[in-house]
């Protein structure tokens, strides 16, 4: 799963069966960091709850369209959850003694 | 699988019920010597692993629901491993 801000909404007026009624949101993918990394893409919302503005974390590939109830349906991005709080640990943190080694 | 460094925890309460009371983190790719690479993913624990461990990730959907004792779970990477050591020549 990925990092993604919300930046807008898709209405489409036909879709696919099985899709009807599922929320199509703009999604920009963001890197770990928080800034924004390519172009933006379409993610269905599995929480339903997703809106412009809100930090979410997606899954691509087969797992998106399991995330949806008919699961069958054709679908390659889905919101998984709003993120609450992100926390990031301090980019320099030390290697701990005797957990990894630096060959 | 792949080899990365846990670098930060994510918390939500809307989110699919699948992720309901799971521990999700955000894991760094690194390469064999410990030294970050720009990809990053968001997985599963399973381990019990922490800020700074270095970890072990499975990035299969299959494998992950088979962890996970999910037929049809929508997850595809899930934290399998802390590592002590990587020995690369």
């Amino acid at each position: 799963m990925l990092l993604g801000r919300v930046v807008g909404t898709v209405v489409p007026c036909v879709v696919y069966e099985g899709l009807e009624g599922v929320p199509m949101l703009m999604v920009q993918p963001l890197d770990k960091k928080g800034a924004s990394r390519g172009g933006p893409l379409v993610a269905a919302d599995s929480t339903r709850m997703a809106g412009p503005g809100e930090l979410v974390y997606y899954e691509g590939g087969r797992e998106a369209a399991l995330a949806l109830a008919p699961s069958f349906v054709p679908v390659d991005h889905t919101i998984i959850g709003i993120v609450d709080a992100h926390e990031t640990v301090a980019e320099a943190a030390p290697a701990q003694p005797g957990r990894s080694t630096r060959s | 699988m792949i080899l990365g460094r846990v670098v930060g925890t994510i918390t939500s309460t809307i989110n699919h019920p699948f992720y309901d009371a799971r521990k999700l983190l955000v894991v760094e790719r690194t390469d064999a010597a410990g030294a970050p690479l720009a990809d990053y993913l968001i997985a599963i624990d399973t381990v019990d692993a922490g800020a700074g461990d270095r970890v072990l990730v499975l990035d299969e959907g299959n494998g992950a629901r088979q962890v996970l004792a999910s037929k049809d779970g929508p997850v595809r990477s899930v934290i399998v491993g802390i590592v002590d050591a990587v020995t690369a020549s």
